[in-house]
């Protein structure tokens, strides 16, 4: 039994299809990403798991109970992309209120708030106000609290906006944590090396629908193929002449002012011949890289478009 | 560059409609209110003064006296009360249904005209009030202008209306000392009845001259009251300031939703209807602490008698606050922004305490206004507060107060409920 299924979910806002079909599920333990450009309904699927959007059609079910049935969303912890505190309120404070809310009491309420604190790593400042706390610490108590009452499934809505590296490195650390300990999450995001380095599978989205799915490897070569990416940087614009010889003799070759990028599954014979018709044609070469594909080229291949537009 | 930032400044103005209704609209509103409060609505005629008569003497004079008063345009007299529904017409006011009657707010003053009156002299001559005929004024001092105007009316029936009494009285007066010729008496007599031919003709009293009639204002109800005026003063300012307080901190809301904390606390096991009504008891018990404070601190130091009236005022209070917050969270469910609620506040609040009595008197009001009052909740909850520390009426007598601010609350809780849906779910 998958943590989380979504099938066929279906949202339309007036002449916008916010959701259009999407099909996921994610596992017990697993990190899902989930990549997008903006507007593309990443929002509106975390708001619909979270129950705040009413879908036109499709079904989600949370360790197989119907999202809407009573209590269901129960194993659900949500961490907002906004800081969501109440910044006159202490750490513990807001570890308390939420953890009410979130339906803890008494003994169970107490070890959550210390175990929150310690999590967050905010024990020696957990009487002080929240509102002064630097941007990653008040990060890292914004997903203290989303976690409080230990739930199945996390939804993270980029959990990491604006913070310093340190910061950033803690929150990584605390979704280890979480994943270590078994909790399915789902994280929304738009840094390319957070998802490469935290997400056991990805799933792009864009304009309502899942577009592919699939862990690092297995989207660069149903996309891009198993293939390295040569760039050369020449001292001048490539002339239209030797683009149009390269692309000739080496297809994927594609030039673009001072830049020249290929694609190909054996750069040891492609870099020679690339190098080789850039002398002939007298052109100088400032640098030359071999990439290995990202997620970001990844993204762009399917979208067409940079991760932040 | 002054023109720029006159231009620029006038297009942030023109784009604001907060900015825009607090620079325009509330002012209007507000001129609109005071000015049908002190100028009288156009159509609706002066401010008229009731007043309940007792005619205790039933002599031709005290029933001239009520006749000429009647045709008083600044006087609305009621000699018994308004018929009941049988349509049967009631007897005429007595003195202790008159006292009731002011004691009730059905009217400010009675004017009792005790037995007597007809037969005492009307003399200008020089005695105590013992000498004279005594007219006896029962007030309800919580409106200090109506004694004072119905004094001067009295004044102005007498001389006017009652000016050939006035000249018999005082012939007789001189009579006694002066001792006229039968040619002078037959002159008196015939200027006694061109008088009477035209008693509005008649001169008023020379400037300084002292009424021949003694009145006598009774206090009904500030009598005996340390500082009878602070408890009218602390109802209108507690109930207007409630209403701030309530709309301020139901704009916390605004505040959630902007600050994602309505959508964090959305996703936990609170349902909004819940949220609702844990902000309703929350501002509720707020405004409860906060009228507390306020009558605590009256009765500290302007002598407001609250110890012996703390159960009406718990009785009181709590619908007050309950009515209060729910409006502060109907207006904070109706705004947007932070912005609009303060402007929405600003001209809500201060209209309907205008219009319910906070900032002047309900019963100073023109009838149509006192009437038009009702219809917002904050003056049946001063009227509460009156009736508690003014009036001294029992316990229950509160009830139409509480029953009515009980409906709004809950009226006024659906219609936040209903408005917050928009925060709820898309």
């Amino acid at each position: 039994m998958k943590a989380v299924e979504i099938r066929g979910l279906t949202k339309r806002f007036g002449d916008l299809q916010a959701l259009s079909g999407v099909d996921l599920e994610l596992a017990a333990g697993e990190v899902l990403g989930l990549l997008g450009p903006n507007g593309a309904g990443k929002s509106t699927l975390v708001r619909a798991l979270t129950g705040r959007v009413r879908c036109d059609a499709g079904e989600i079910r949370l360790g197989g109970r119907r999202a809407d049935e009573p209590g269901a969303r129960d194993t659900l912890g949500y961490v907002p992309q906004e800081i969501a505190l109440y910044g006159v309120l202490s750490a513990e404070q807001n570890l308390r209120a939420f953890g009410r809310f979130l339906g803890l009491a008494g003994e169970p309420l107490a070890r959550a708030v210390a175990r929150g604190l310690d999590f967050a790593r905010l024990g020696d400042r957990a009487r002080d106000a929240v509102e002064p706390f630097s941007g990653g610490m008040k990060r890292r108590l914004n997903l203290a609290v989303g976690i409080l009452h230990d739930p199945s499934i996390v939804l993270l809505d980029e959990p990491t906006v604006g913070i310093d590296p340190q910061s950033r490195e803690r929150i990584y650390g605390m979704i280890g944590e979480l994943r270590s300990a078994g909790a399915a999450i789902l994280h929304t995001t738009h840094y390319m090396e957070e998802a490469e380095r935290l997400c056991d599978r990805v799933a792009v989205i864009d304009h309502g629908r899942v577009i592919a799915v699939g862990t690092r490897d297995e989207l660069v070569r149903s996309t891009i193929g198993a293939g390295k990416q040569v760039v050369v940087d020449a001292d001048r614009q490539v002339p239209a002449e030797l683009a149009a010889e390269l692309a000739a003799q080496l297809p994927g070759a594609v030039a673009d002012g001072e830049r020249l990028r290929l694609t190909t599954e054996e750069p040891a014979l492609a870099i020679p011949r690339l190098l080789a018709a850039f002398e002939r044609a007298r052109v100088g070469v400032r640098d030359l890289r071999l990439d290995s594909p990202t997620l970001e080229n990844v993204f762009l291949h399917l979208t067409g478009r940079e991760l932040r537009e | 560059m002054i023109l720029s930032v006159l231009r620029t400044s006038w297009t942030l103005l023109l784009r604001d409609r907060a900015a825009l209704a607090l620079s325009f609209v509330v002012p209007i509103v507000f001129f609109t209110i005071f000015a049908w409060i002190f100028g009288g609505q156009r159509d609706s005629g002066t401010h008229r003064v009731r007043l309940l008569a007792v005619d205790e003497d039933s002599s031709p004079r005290s029933r001239r006296l009520l006749e000429v008063l009647a045709a008083e345009t600044a006087l609305d007299l009621r000699l018994r009360p308004a018929p009941g529904e049988s349509g049967a017409v009631p007897a005429p006011f007595d003195r202790a249904h008159a006292e009731q009657a002011v004691r009730d707010g059905e009217a400010p003053l009675a004017l009792v005209v005790p037995a007597g009156f007809g037969a005492a002299r009307l003399s200008f001559a020089p005695g105590g009030d013992a000498e004279r005929p005594r007219l006896i004024l029962l007030a309800d001092s919580s409106d200090p202008i109506a004694p004072q105007l119905v004094t001067g009316l009295l004044q102005k029936a007498l001389f006017s209306g009652l000016g050939d009494l006035f000249l018999e009285g005082g012939i007789d007066s001189l009579d006694g000392v002066a001792f006229f010729t039968p040619e002078q008496r037959t002159r008196l007599a015939g200027l006694l009845e061109q008088v009477r031919a035209e008693p509005r003709a008649a001169a008023g009293p020379a400037a300084g001259g002292a009424l021949p009639i003694a009145v006598e204002v009774v206090d009904l109800l500030g009598a005996g009251k340390e500082n009878p005026l602070v408890a009218f003063y602390a109802a209108g300012l507690g109930v207007m300031f409630l209403l701030f307080t309530a709309t301020g901190a139901g704009g916390a809301l605004i505040e959630e939703r902007e600050s994602g904390t309505l959508d964090r606390l959305l996703s936990t096991r609170i349902s909004m209807g819940e949220l609702l009504a844990g902000k309703l008891l929350y501002l509720t018990s707020l405004g409860v602490v906060q009228l507390t404070v306020m009558f605590i601190w009256g009765w500290a130091w302007f002598g407001l008698e609250l110890p012996s009236h703390l159960a009406g005022f718990v009785l009181i209070s709590v619908p007050t606050a309950f009515a209060c917050s729910a409006f502060g969270l109907v207006l904070a469910a109706t705004a947007r922004t932070r912005k609009q609620l303060v402007a929405l506040a600003n001209l809500l609040v201060l209209s309907i305490s205008a219009l319910g009595g906070s900032m002047f008197p309900r019963f100073l009001m023109p009838e149509a206004l006192q009437r038009a009052s009702l219809v917002v909740f904050n003056s049946w909850a001063l009227e509460g507060f009156l009736k508690v520390f003014w009036r001294e009426e029992p316990l229950v007598a509160l009830w139409p107060e509480i029953l009515v601010l009980a409906l709004w609350s809950v009226a006024l809780f659906a219609l936040a409920r209903r408005l917050a849906r928009k925060w709820e779910m898309v």
